[in-house]
């Protein structure tokens, strides 16, 4: 899953002295299509932007756990629960890849752990909005992830190798669990009548957010134009998201729902589908912290972290008992 | 009981066990006090479900009615589970979740290096791929008792109690009804007398290790084997099964 991470707010203050000459050697390399490792020179404010985005697109996916953790108890079958709980051990593992990618640039997982719990580091706006049927299970996997891996498939080719790599693993599960979600939509849409107002109701609800995962229109993005010339982000967040649109409104044509846009139309000069505004002051206000979920989701980190200290304190204590028996 | 109902119903509870387990397992998702636990916790019940799900179809199989995996897991009612009372007990703190785990675990590593010999071919075969998931599910949950019981004054205490409370529920792996008779006579299964031996020392060795002690001897509860279940047990189907039976005929 994806964190809108590029397009929020960083305060790229440059320390030390950079000339020139290195700034432009960098450029070259980039240009060339070198992949930056986590020993090169690089510029400060590249190190900050990658840090702000990996991480929070790690904390995405941990953040991410629990809007579908919610139904784990609840999947109306065996097959679907443990394709689910194999999905959210994805997750699982994609924000440990992440973290472990963040830390080549010199942050501690400690830390970004920290800025998550205090508020302080954001993760993707959709996840704050909340799970309340199987077919939201569903939409996920297919609208969520179906984002998540326009947004992720150009990462994999990041000017910065330890990101690009992850991203490689990480876009192989995501496709998978893409069809996952898609397959769950085809069974509610072929199911009964309930199940399919299940599935349209679901479509209802995450169509608008899962535009939203774009990030600003290209106008307002801020970050957008130094990210392309370092090659971290290689579309923009509007190119992105029209192809989204383009693939996904055919794929609801053929499960038999309707897109909750009245302004949507195919406009066969462009080949693409006009769609309508999206609601950005409901963006601005689920990233500033006001969606359905944003106090839910971080006050269960919170809880999970805090119920957890004893034990991480048990194993570090016993650790350094093993060493001081091991120097003794 | 015939010998084939023996076998159904032996298989039943190991498949109740290994689904209600990871059921509480799974719980716990999102929770954990670290994300490699995250992981450990979420690849483990799937192993669970993994289980449960071979040995309801081998179940469905040997009944030869055509029920489904699905309809024992959703469509079965309380007292019809056979699963062990330790099981279903709320997770509690993560100490109390991995001392049931432990206990649990301990004794089901040489039920199933049993249950490899025993004459169900099919049985057989499901016992031998879940060893190799146990075996590991096992040093895990071991290690951290060791960390927790060797770690800090805190920990000690805490996961003490852990074992002290989850105790009272071990004797009912060990106490065997007619149909464990039964599947030890008929199909070469189980000795329980002799993996309690087997238990108690593994159990007391890295009980020990990890500066515990063992509970004294005591009062044990039982029903579960039998379909009496705690309180708890109710709310667990209640939630696990709820959308197969708001939509009896719908398909997922």
């Amino acid at each position: 899953m994806y964190t809108q991470g590029l397009d929020q707010a960083g305060n790229d203050k440059q320390s030390g002295v950079e000339t020139a000459e290195q700034l432009a050697a960098f450029q070259k390399r980039v240009d060339a299509e070198e992949k930056i490792e986590a020993k090169d020179w690089m510029p400060e404010a590249y190190r900050r932007t990658l840090i702000r985005q990996i991480s929070q697109h790690a904390h995405s996916e941990i953040i991410g756990m629990q809007p579908e953790g919610n139904w784990l108890t609840r999947a109306p079958s065996l097959k679907r629960k443990a394709i689910l709980l194999a999905k959210v051990q994805d997750e699982a593992g994609h924000g440990l890849y992440l973290y472990s990618a963040a830390e080549t640039l010199g942050v501690s997982r400690d830390q970004m752990v920290a800025d998550l719990l205090s508020g302080k580091a954001k993760y993707s706006s959709i996840f704050n909005y909340p799970t309340l049927t199987w077919a939201d299970i569903g939409a996920i996997g297919w609208l969520v992830d179906g984002a998540a891996i326009m947004n992720q498939i150009p990462l994999c080719r990041c000017s910065y190798g330890p990101y690009a790599r992850a991203m490689v693993r990480v876009c192989k599960e995501e496709s998978f669990h893409q069809r996952q979600g898609f397959d769950i939509m085809l069974t509610l849409c072929r199911g009964t009548a309930a199940q399919k107002a299940m599935a349209q109701d679901a479509l209802n609800r995450w169509w608008w957010p899962s535009l939203m995962m774009f990030g600003p229109n290209d106008t307002e993005s801020k970050h957008s134009a130094q990210s392309m010339a370092w090659k971290i982000k290689r579309f923009s967040n509007d190119e992105l998201r029209q192809k989204f649109v383009d693939v996904t409104v055919q794929q609801a044509e053929f499960l038999g729902i309707r897109v909750p846009d009245d302004e949507l139309s195919f406009d066969p000069e462009s080949g693409h589908y006009t769609f309508g505004e999206i609601d950005w002051q409901e963006f601005i206000d689920v990233v500033a912290g006001n969606g359905p979920c944003n106090k839910q989701r971080l006050e269960k980190r919170q809880y999970a972290h805090n119920e957890g200290e004893w034990v991480r304190a048990a194993a570090q204590a016993y650790a350094s008992k093993q060493a001081a028996r091991a120097a003794a | 009981m015939s010998a084939d109902q023996t076998l159904i119903a032996y298989t039943l509870r190991l498949a109740d066990n290994a689904l209600i387990l990871a059921q509480r397992m799974i719980e716990l998702v999102a929770a954990e006090p670290e994300l490699e636990e995250e992981l450990a916790n979420a690849n483990f019940a799937l192993d669970y479900i993994g289980q449960a799900r071979m040995l309801y179809s081998h179940a469905g199989e040997l009944e030869g009615n055509g029920r489904s995996e699905d309809e024992f897991a959703f469509m079965r009612d309380e007292h019809e589970f056979r699963n062990l009372l330790l099981l279903e007990q709320p997770n509690g703190h993560f100490g109390d979740a991995l001392v049931r785990q432990f206990l649990f675990e301990a004794f089901y590593l040489h039920l199933l290096e049993a249950l490899i010999a025993c004459s169900d071919q099919g049985l057989s075969e499901i016992a031998a791929r879940a060893i190799k998931e146990v075996k590991y599910h096992n040093r895990h949950s071991a290690q951290w008792l060791v960390r927790l019981g060797d770690g800090t004054e805190f920990s000690r205490e805490r996961v003490q109690a852990s074992l002290d409370n989850a105790w009272r529920y071990t004797g009912e792996m060990f106490t065997g009804d007619d149909i464990d008779v039964a599947f030890q006579r008929d199909f070469d299964g189980p000795n329980l007398n002799a993996i309690r031996d087997l238990w108690k020392r593994d159990v007391e060795r890295t009980v020990t290790e990890a500066t515990l002690r063992l509970p004294d001897e005591q009062w044990m509860v039982s029903g579960g084997k039998q379909g009496q279940h705690s309180e708890h047990f109710g709310f667990l189907l209640a939630e696990m099964q709820y959308l197969q039976r708001s939509f009896p005929s719908a398909t997922w």
